[in-house]
């Protein structure tokens, strides 16, 4: 039991990781479709980075940039060039899916080191929960810290309350000084480290290879995700604690032979995707979770 | 590197196809669709292996094509087009899924030979080539059997298709030989490769108390998982034990050269036909360890006693005197197949779709 709670945290670090980033570029009111394709990134830098220089670490940095640089693609595009947010987030996926593909092919069947465990001491003694929560990799830790570091600025810090209004009110914040731009790009660029992360987690921790599409639609299931979670980061992490549970109930329905198709379990992540988002759109049409400016253009002159 | 080379040969030879018509050339022309590329270290791998056999056996005598990372479905159609088009004379597809796109294109260049793995419809121009897999997973079986600890045994299987179950049930036979209280639980990845799915199943595998792990998927992924969580397990189409030198017992390798090298000699002979029955039997090629199409690879990780009774049960398959599918046999919910002193037929083989006793679970529908 304990192996597959650890198993089931492990598969959603990715997806928490990249719905937390582009929970707060869409708080700033941009609209991002082009997860999968920087988790595609960030995974592809990360094993490459790694075969290279040999060490897990320099993996997650490079995971992350790789994440910022293709993210800043998407910025230009559509907070400078004012392009539909929509294509191009699209674009961008099918973009980097194919380039990934290119950058990948010389890693193909390679075999890269993982990210060490670290035990905290004392805490990672506690019978059951101490394996579970306290003897795992940095990117864990640093996800759950991400949470409430994310939950915290939004309510209490300054840049967080901007964040906010841009993503409310661009034409407020405007009027008061703030460059709507400015905090579109930044806030844009921390959605892609973190989509940077979350894909190079699959290759530092889950399986140590690349293989093409290896992210295989954890993005799309992050982005319904932050919808889901009705862009809180507390709820993100149940929300992906859920997907990453059924991602691995499938497998062991299986595995204890409960009669149910294996194709129906396949198909349950992006089952409970869609109900979702179905029954958020319902509880949306009298509710003010979403920011007011998600996906417009401001077209302001700074 | 070496990669890129293949493609820009492939990639010239698009270009002067239509020079080398012209003139009368002795060489054959000979094409290979791969399913991903050979940096699988699995299944394609297996086949550049063969192709670089065949290279070796005929020298200039042969010009090889090669396209990588053909996706099962539309694109294999205008790929497999392409190469016959190019006029390569016999072209090998080599997965399941270019079953229909090889017919498909076989109709239309009937003077074309099709070789396709590992399918079970041929035509007068499309025959097919298949490895007795089973037979490795038999002696995967006894291995287990006499490792395990804990009696279970997780297998990773591809698709729920008779070429899987039939080795789910060889191993069962195995297993069973020598252990009647070890049994096998089966996890369905639906595809052939994809190293995040194999690794989490073969996660869920060890957290249900798995030691052993089997697979019939492409990737390498199960048995680092394995390597890393101290559990044991059996590597897929060829030798793995880069990726797992402490948890890889051995593994059942492809071999097939001597297929690909037997049946471009037909073609140059003037030999290479499928028979006029309505099934072209003729034209399937199903060989095994009496054959050398299937070998294993080195015994390690267990005990001296252990790699004698697989060597055993290895030489008992290759002369014929074990049969693996000797009744009597029983499914797992107690259906008899056949009685004691009768064998399983091939075609009884192609038309498994039940579990033997030792597995659990059902067949998905």
């Amino acid at each position: 039991m304990e192996n597959l709670l650890i198993t089931i945290l492990l598969t959603s670090i990715p997806i928490l990781l990249a719905g937390l980033g582009e929970l707060v570029t869409e708080k700033s009111g941009v609209l991002n479709l082009g997860v999968e394709g920087m988790m595609l990134c960030g995974a592809v830098a990360a094993l490459g980075s790694v075969l290279i220089f040999g060490n897990p670490y320099i993996g997650i940095l490079f995971g992350a940039v790789a994440g910022i640089l293709i993210s800043t693609v998407f910025s230009f595009f559509t907070i400078t060039l004012m392009t539909n947010q929509v294509a191009t987030g699209l674009g961008l996926t099918i973009f980097a899916t194919a380039l990934t593909g290119l950058i990948g092919e010389p890693f193909v069947g390679k075999t890269a080191a993982s990210l060490p465990k670290l035990e905290i001491i004392f805490l990672s003694d506690i019978p059951y929960l101490g394996k579970i929560l306290f003897s795992n990799d940095i990117l864990v830790y640093f996800a759950i810290f991400l949470i409430f570091f994310i939950h915290f600025g939004f309510q209490n810090t300054k840049i967080g309350i901007i964040i906010r209004a841009v993503g409310d009110n661009h034409d407020s914040a405007h009027s008061i000084g703030y460059s709507v731009k400015l905090v579109r790009w930044i806030s844009t660029s921390f959605g892609g480290m973190c989509a940077g992360m979350g894909g190079a987690y699959i290759p530092l921790a889950l399986t140590p290879h690349w293989s093409e599409g290896m992210t295989a639609g954890k993005g799309w299931i992050a982005l319904a995700l932050v919808v889901f979670a009705s862009w809180m980061p507390i709820r993100l992490l149940i929300g992906a604690l859920i997907f990453g549970g059924i991602t691995i109930l499938q497998f062991v329905a299986q595995a204890r032979g409960w009669d149910v198709p294996s194709q129906f379990l396949n198909m349950l992540p992006y089952l409970t995707t869609i109900l979702a988002l179905a029954l958020i759109s319902f509880k949306l049409r009298n509710n003010n979770y979403a920011p007011a400016c998600l996906g417009k253009h401001f077209l302001g002159n700074k | 590197m070496y990669k890129n080379f293949l493609k820009i040969i492939t990639f010239l030879s698009i270009l002067v196809s239509p020079f080398l018509f012209t003139s009368a050339y002795a060489k054959t022309k000979v094409g290979f669709v791969y399913l991903t590329t050979p940096g699988d270290h699995g299944w394609t791998y297996a086949h550049e292996l063969g192709k670089q056999m065949v290279k070796k056996e005929f020298g200039n005598n042969v010009e090889i094509s090669i396209v990588e990372n053909v996706p099962e479905g539309p694109d294999a159609t205008r790929v497999i087009r392409e190469l016959a088009k190019q006029g390569n004379q016999i072209i090998f597809t080599t997965s399941f899924g270019y079953m229909e796109p090889t017919l498909k294109v076989a109709k239309e260049f009937p003077n074309v030979k099709f070789e396709h793995m590992t399918g079970y419809k041929r035509t007068k121009n499309v025959a097919t080539g298949n490895i007795r897999f089973y037979e490795g997973r038999y002696v995967q079986g006894v291995v287990a059997g006499l490792m395990t600890k804990t009696n279970k045994i997780g297998y990773i299987g591809a698709y729920p298709i008779s070429e899987v179950i039939m080795g789910i049930n060889a191993f069962a036979q195995g297993l069973r030989s020598v252990n009647k209280k070890a049994t096998i639980s089966v996890i369905w990845a639906n595809t052939w490769y994809d190293p995040v799915k194999e690794a989490d199943a073969a996660k869920v595998h060890i957290a249900e108390g798995a030691d052993i792990l089997a697979q019939h998927t492409d990737s390498p992924a199960m048995l680092q998982i394995a390597e890393k969580n101290g559990a044991l397990g059996f590597g897929q189409s060829t030798d793995m034990s880069a990726f797992a030198p402490k948890a890889q017992l051995f593994a059942s390798v492809n071999n097939w050269g001597p297929y690909y090298i037997k049946k471009i000699k037909q073609l140059k002979d003037g030999k290479w036909n499928t028979g006029d029955g309505p099934d072209h039997w003729s034209g399937n090629t199903w060989g095994g360890l009496s054959t050398n199409m299937l070998t294993l690879s080195k015994f390690s990780n267990m005990p001296t006693d252990v790699a004698k009774k697989a060597q055993a049960a290895h030489d008992g398959i290759k002369s014929g005197k074990l049969k693996i599918f000797a009744g009597p046999l029983k499914t797992n919910d107690g259906k008899e197949i056949i009685g004691a002193g009768k064998t399983l037929d091939d075609g009884a083989l192609w038309g498994m779709n039940y579990y033997l006793e030792g597995v659990t679970g059902k067949v998905p529908k």
